[in-house]
């Protein structure tokens, strides 16, 4: 080839490779423009309600078979959170934590495992859908949520439930922040949602949340939050934190997640 | 060669071609499902690995595409089908930013929306578009069955599918109809529509619905259709490209059967037919 062909050819795709380039560039424009992404958002509403009239509200998640528990359980986010009071009460085995309930109920209260532990439960074999794509199937037992809550008496205005966890994420580029989450009462009510202190038949193992993690099924995993220290019911989210409902939707992600 | 038969003076005559409703469709559906696949793609970024199954099998993943250190300590791409390993640096598994750094991720930053890692933003974008596409499938459908649409122009004729032997000769020859014949899709178009409109797209649909976890609650029937929820992953990543193939094939058919004529007939609605020639060879 000569070089004229050459150097027309190099042009060519130059061209071809900024005209393709515009549109790619205009969409990262777009993905962090505020009015865009509230735009796209719009969609998280209506997977909400279409998704909830579909399934309905009382819906349970498919249950597995002990044969088909994943022998290798991936853990994400924390697998050891790092806060000094946590490691103290991991030491001793968590005989001195409590779990503080609060907010807008009629009995605030704290409970201790074994408390939590001789309430109403329930176990199940449930497949995890993490966000990034993968699942894996495991094994829980915990008290049920609707339980808890029916303890501590819920006051008229309660709309949402709070998970305040053990865990910092963050670090680098951003200062770690508190891990939370929250659910509505339509989830916190349904039969499936528990507060698990076991996995697989033994105590939940650090890395999964000890010594208390929530279990929403119907929901990707960001929203099953671990290390669960507080739970706070409250009538509206944009007081905590980012005002976002959770630590990732206060970083993009959409809160509900049943998708 | 049937370029022998292009004659300045062969009569023409305009059609209308296409309804207003069907050209509208047709390009939201061109425009979600390009932003469907490239934010798709982002998503699987975020977990560049398929598995078989309700659950994910990390040690035996059916794809999977990761980086890895040549011998010399440079990076290299690596995708791994059933168990066969690829080198693919620049593409898959490693790629390489603007600014030539290489980086670790399933396909390139070209291919994907946002262009950067950005799982929670493409999902924003995928669910946003998803809609759109359903929302604009489900009124080309009411369109196409109140219009008759669908029985008069999609549906195989009891003619069309006797001579479908040799429209595929035609198709092989790239000779295209004329007069009267070119007035409406042969029958391997209508073949490959009605597969794109009741088979791709509502699979991938479905797919798509299965992977959640609240739908599977309500429909647990779902699951056991495409063999749990890895399997609908799966199925929906395959039925994606199953898609551009389908694109791919469909504008090359638009290139050479005439690109402005299908067009225009595509935006404006109006398709030049060239009438049939006596001395046409067959
Ligand atoms: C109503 C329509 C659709 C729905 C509800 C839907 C839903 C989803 C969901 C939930 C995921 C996340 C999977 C994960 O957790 O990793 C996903 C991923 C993906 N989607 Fe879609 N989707 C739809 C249409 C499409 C279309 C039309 C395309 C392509 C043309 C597409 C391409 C992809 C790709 C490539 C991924 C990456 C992961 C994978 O391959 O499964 N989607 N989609
Ligand atoms: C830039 C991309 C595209 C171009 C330029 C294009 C162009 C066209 C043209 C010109 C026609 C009319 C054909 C004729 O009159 O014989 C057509 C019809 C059609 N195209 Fe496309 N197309 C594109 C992408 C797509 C995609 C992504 C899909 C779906 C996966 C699609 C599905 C169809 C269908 C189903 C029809 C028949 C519509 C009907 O009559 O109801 N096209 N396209």
């Amino acid at each position: 080839m000569d070089d004229r062909g050459t150097i027309e050819r190099r042009l060519l795709l130059r061209a071809a490779a900024a005209a393709a380039a515009l549109p790619l560039a205009g969409c990262d424009k777009l993905s962090s423009s505020d009015w865009f992404r509230s735009l796209l958002a719009s969609a998280e509403g209506a997977n909400l309600r279409v998704q909830r009239l579909l399934a309905g509200r009382q819906a349970l998640a498919p249950e597995y078979t002990e044969a088909e528990i994943s022998p290798r359980f991936r853990s994400n986010g924390t697998s050891e959170p790092d806060d000094p009071a946590y490691q103290a009460l991991a030491r001793e085995n968590f005989a001195s934590w409590r779990l503080a309930v609060d907010g807008l109920v009629e009995r605030p209260t704290s409970f201790s495992l074994a408390e939590l532990a001789a309430m109403p439960s329930r176990t199940q074999i449930t497949r995890h859908d993490c966000v990034e794509g993968w699942s894996c199937i495991g094994k829980w037992t915990g008290v049920r949520l609707s339980a808890l809550l029916d303890t501590v008496g819920l006051k008229p205005n309660a709309r949402y439930i709070v998970f305040h966890c053990a865990d910092s994420l963050g670090g680098g580029f951003e200062a770690p922040a508190s891990y939370y989450e929250s659910i509505d009462l339509v989830d916190a009510f349904r039969e499936q949602t528990i507060l698990a202190y076991a996995m697989n038949g033994a105590a939940l193992p650090i890395p999964y949340g000890a010594p208390l993690r929530l279990r929403v099924e119907n929901q990707l995993g960001y929203k099953m939050a671990k290390y669960v220290m507080r739970v706070e019911v409250v009538d509206d989210l944009t007081r905590i934190a980012g005002g976002g409902g959770g630590y990732w939707e206060d970083r993009g992600y959409a809160w509900y997640a049943g998708i | 060669m049937s370029q022998d038969h292009v004659d300045a003076a062969a009569p023409r005559r305009s059609i209308y071609r296409h309804a207003l409703a069907v050209r509208l469709t047709h390009w939201l559906n061109v425009l979600s499902l390009t932003l469907l696949l490239m934010s798709g793609l982002q998503i699987f970024n975020a977990h560049p690995a398929l598995y078989w199954g309700d659950k994910s099998d990390f040690e035996h993943p059916l794809l999977a595409m990761t980086a890895a250190d040549a011998p010399d300590g440079t990076g290299i791409g690596v995708t791994t089908v059933l168990g066969h390993e690829i080198t693919t640096t620049g593409v898959l598994g490693l790629s390489f930013s603007a600014n030539g750094r290489p980086v670790e991720r399933g396909f390139p930053s070209w291919a994907t929306i946002p262009s950067y890692q950005d799982l929670a933003t493409g999902r924003l974008w995928h669910f946003f578009f998803a809609w759109l596409l359903v929302l604009n499938g489900a009124a080309y459908l009411a369109y196409a069955l109140a219009s008759r649409h669908l029985g008069r122009d999609l549906l195989p004729t009891r003619h069309d599918l006797a001579h479908i032997g040799r429209s595929i000769r035609d198709h092989l020859r790239l000779r295209f109809p004329k007069g009267k014949e070119a007035e409406h899709y042969n029958v391997l178009q209508k073949l490959a529509y009605l597969l794109v409109i009741f088979v791709l797209l509502p699979l991938i649909v479905l797919a798509g619905l299965a992977m959640s976890p609240q739908i599977d609650a309500g429909f647990p029937v779902l699951l056991d259709v495409f063999g749990g929820r890895q399997s609908a992953r799966t199925v929906h990543f395959i039925a994606a490209w199953t898609l551009v193939a389908f694109v791919l094939v469909h504008l090359v058919m638009v290139l050479v059967s005439g690109v402005w004529n299908n067009l225009r007939s595509m935006i404006t609605g109006r398709y030049v037919v060239e009438e049939e020639e006596a001395s046409d060879g067959r």
